[in-house]
């Protein structure tokens, strides 16, 4: 009886507030906003926002972010998983790519920003020996004009997601057969990988890349710490407008998230139309029965790019840790002079409040998520059907920039005279955690061997002891990752916190992001480090705290068949 | 467990009526017979044949792409209208699939009726006449094929059903330890007097089961 609740209930907690909040984002971006003494249309705002200086190179840099980190990414992953699949090498890989997926963005940003910056870890090795450098040279890398270090930031950030999409839908297609099969017919295998698994693997990849476009097209956490100034991308052009002082603003902030979907919605269908020339441009190639091509370089490029990637993240996440401890560090100088305790001091009582606002908006929502997502599972167990239409609707709020509907939804929140604050803030995470939540956890529990519960079934246990006697604990490791990934994802968000909140809530992501411009390196890292370690704790939980329930239970500790 | 606590009928049966399980257009079985209490009645085939469907079936999970028709009675009692838990239908799958969260007592404790006295001195006194004595507390992930097999087999038998399902238990098992599981399965059935149902492909379980045949 509940249980049938939740699949409906889930509905209406993602497409509710996604799709009002998308309807309402217009009213006042055509004027429409009474509680600011708007109260017709107009096209007024439109023309404002044209007028505003630099907002074509905005837009630009919005659109390209938004093409160019997918592909990137997409390139890499797939050339990664032709040329290094078997070898140590993709072992090693694959066992990096949860922990690092759990680092937040802003925390890999500001990473990087440590290793690439002119007074950075990178020009501190070849200085002054190589370089002839004695002091931070006066470059403009991190937010550099076209963006280079925003794409850079994003495609480290999200290679891990679409390893982990591509090596979780690999096992639909049967690589190995049709590997084998190409091989057998002659093909090398890198060629073999491209032409026979590659379009088999790409449309299990579409919605996911769909939401890294629109993540890279409209995102504001990582244009803030890597993005261009002057002007900056859209995203935060729009942000600013927002929390201006001047209220007009609102209108102008309003227009411009109604034109960031229109950025986002136009990068996407780039892509499909990119899609649709490269099907018809290799359609010949596919089936030219060439069984060799340029083997070499692809295989090196794939086999360098994930792990270099994944490396820059990982290095940057130490120099994280590194910058917080540092005491004074000239530059130079490859290691600080001492390590110190001074920047967790100084952040110390400004910590504690960010610090209890994320625990207690991560920790209830991914809990109350998880109710959920395994209610709904197991009520489409028990009433024997999928449905396929729901994976695609999860994806909505992934796929529609955060900006474009939240702004609706606090329009909303102010018509109702609901106050910002924790619950909405509560609300907004949801939206985001349910879906990776769900999707992450809706495949294990599917394809759960139905033997045990018919077995439990034909010993006297009925369907909720079936659940909470069999399937749960026999599920108890995934249960727990999918937890880790909801309290990942909580950790990490910006917008929704900053937006939901009226930035009076303040998390250690809001608070990491905001002393992004001007904030001391020192007390930056010591948030930065923070923002990645809580991730990494429920990770590294989610997979000790199995191995010690099941210490005594060597078929329990065995069965992770999902990696 | 919603079952009148019947008088254990003298008798004890399971009768199939005009059982008819197709896919689409193509008719899998098509059954009709009684099986007393202590008797194994074999069903034979070739993979496909729909030996696993008339198991499904019969224990209430058959995927709805099927469909099917008749009557199932155990002990004069309808089950085809009844939830799987609620049949009181006894299965030993092709492996035996211990409960690998639970001990080698807990999965025993799993097929006992909630409301069962003396849990434990139970679950003792059966491991210590299958020759388990020790092995209440083990992890079933140590245990050997055969002594999977007998926990398994005391798992169902005190679950107290009405009515047993093999569907090929022993077709995973070398052949040595095949004969000995067999004979002891076949065993427990007899003593507890329940009628059974036997898929397999092998003759010699047909033959050692010694009731009725049915080859589809």
């Amino acid at each position: 009886m509940m249980l049938r609740l939740a699949t409906p209930l889930i509905f209406l907690l993602l497409l509710v507030p996604v799709l009002a909040g998308i309807v309402i984002s217009f009213l006042p971006a055509f004027g429409f906003l009474p509680a600011l003494g708007g109260n017709q249309l107009t096209l007024q705002w439109w023309q404002t926002l044209a007028d505003v200086p630099g907002i074509t190179h905005s837009v630009s840099l919005s659109l390209i972010a938004g093409l160019v980190t997918p592909l990137i990414a997409l390139i890499l992953v797939l050339l990664f998983l032709a040329s290094a699949s078997g070898r140590r090498l993709d072992s090693w890989t694959r066992r990096l790519i949860s922990p690092v997926l759990a680092v937040p963005h802003a925390a890999a940003a500001f990473g990087l920003v440590f290793l690439i910056a002119p007074s950075g870890f990178l020009f501190r090795l070849f200085s002054p020996a190589l370089s002839g450098w004695d002091r931070a040279p006066d470059l403009l890398i991190i937010n550099d004009i076209w963006g280079l270090s925003l794409i850079a930031g994003l495609v480290i950030k999200e290679i891990p997601f679409l390893m982990l999409v591509a090596m979780a839908a690999l096992p639909q297609i049967n690589p190995e057969q049709r590997l084998a099969m190409a091989r057998t017919l002659g093909y090398s295998p890198v060629t073999a990988w491209l032409k026979v698994i590659a379009p088999a693997l790409y449309p299990l990849l579409r919605l996911p890349l769909f939401a890294v476009i629109a993540y890279a097209s409209a995102n504001i956490d990582v244009a803030l710490i890597l993005g261009p100034n002057l002007p900056a991308t859209l995203s935060v052009r729009l942000l600013d407008w927002f929390a201006d002082p001047d209220l007009d603003n609102r209108f102008l902030a309003a227009a411009a998230a109604i034109l960031q979907l229109g950025v986002s919605a136009l990068a996407i269908s780039l892509w499909i139309a990119g899609e649709k020339l490269l099907g018809w441009l290799t359609n010949g190639w596919m089936q030219n029965g060439q069984r060799r091509y340029c083997e070499k370089p692809l295989q090196i490029v794939g086999r360098a790019g994930v792990p270099l990637a994944l490396s820059i993240l990982v290095m940057g996440l130490l120099l994280l840790l590194m910058n917080a401890f540092a005491g004074f560090w000239r530059f130079p100088d490859t290691l600080p002079d001492e390590w110190t305790l001074r920047h967790w001091r100084s952040a110390g009582m400004a910590i504690v409040t960010p610090l209890s606002n994320t625990l207690r908006i991560a920790v209830p929502v991914t809990g109350l998520t998880l109710v959920l997502v395994v209610a709904s599972l197991e009520a489409e167990h028990r009433q024997q059907r999928e449905r396929s239409l729901f994976a695609g609707l999860l994806y909505l709020p992934l796929i529609i920039p955060q900006v474009a509907f939240l702004f609706g939804l606090i329009v909303i929140t102010e018509l109702l005279q609901w106050q910002p604050g924790y619950w909405l803030v509560a609300l907004g995470h949801i939206l985001f955690v349910l879906p990776y939540m769900y999707l992450t956890l809706a495949q294990v529990y599917r394809r759960f061997d139905t033997r045990w519960l018919q077995l439990g079934a034909t010993l006297g246990a009925t369907a909720n002891q079936r659940l909470w006697r069999i399937r749960l604990p026999m599920l108890l490791a995934p249960l727990l990752t999918s937890a880790a990934i909801g309290l990942a994802i909580s950790i990490s968000l910006y917008l929704p916190t900053q937006l939901l909140g009226a930035g009076r809530i303040s998390t250690i992501t809001t608070e990491a992001v905001a002393l992004a411009s001007g904030g001391s390196a020192g007390v930056i890292a010591v948030l930065a480090s923070l923002q990645a370690i809580l991730p990494m704790l429920a990770f590294t939980a989610a997979l000790v705290v199995p191995q010690l329930v099941w210490r005594q239970r060597a078929g329990m500790r065995d069965t992770r068949d999902y990696e | 467990m919603s079952n009148k606590p019947e008088p254990a009928s003298a008798d004890p049966r399971l009768k199939l009526e005009q059982v008819h399980i197709a896919l689409g257009s193509t008719t899998l079985v098509d059954l009709d017979c009684t099986i007393a209490g202590g008797e194994i009645f074999t069903v034979m085939g070739p993979s496909g044949s729909g030996k696993s469907s008339l198991l499904a079936y019969l224990g209430g999970f058959l995927a709805p792409a099927f469909t099917a028709s008749g009557s199932v009675r155990i002990n004069d009692q309808e089950v085809t209208g009844l939830p799987p838990e609620e049949r009181r239908l006894g299965l030993l799958f092709q492996d035996p699939l211990l409960f690998p969260h639970l001990s080698v007592a807990g999965n025993l404790q799993f097929g006992l009726p909630a409301k069962a006295v003396d849990k434990k001195a139970r679950i003792a006194a059966v491991l210590n006449q299958a020759g388990l004595a020790d092995f209440a507390d083990r992890d079933p992930a140590t245990l050997s094929g055969g002594q999977k097999s007998r926990v398994a087999l005391l798992r169902l038998l005190l679950s107290e059903p009405q009515a047993v399902l093999l569907d090929e238990p022993f077709s995973k098992l070398d052949t040595d330890l095949r004969r000995d599981i067999r004979e002891q399965v076949f065993l427990g059935i007899r003593q507890a007097k329940l009628p059974a149902i036997l898929v397999s492909h092998d003759e010699a379980d047909a033959e050692a089961a010694g009731g009725q045949v049915l080859r589809l």
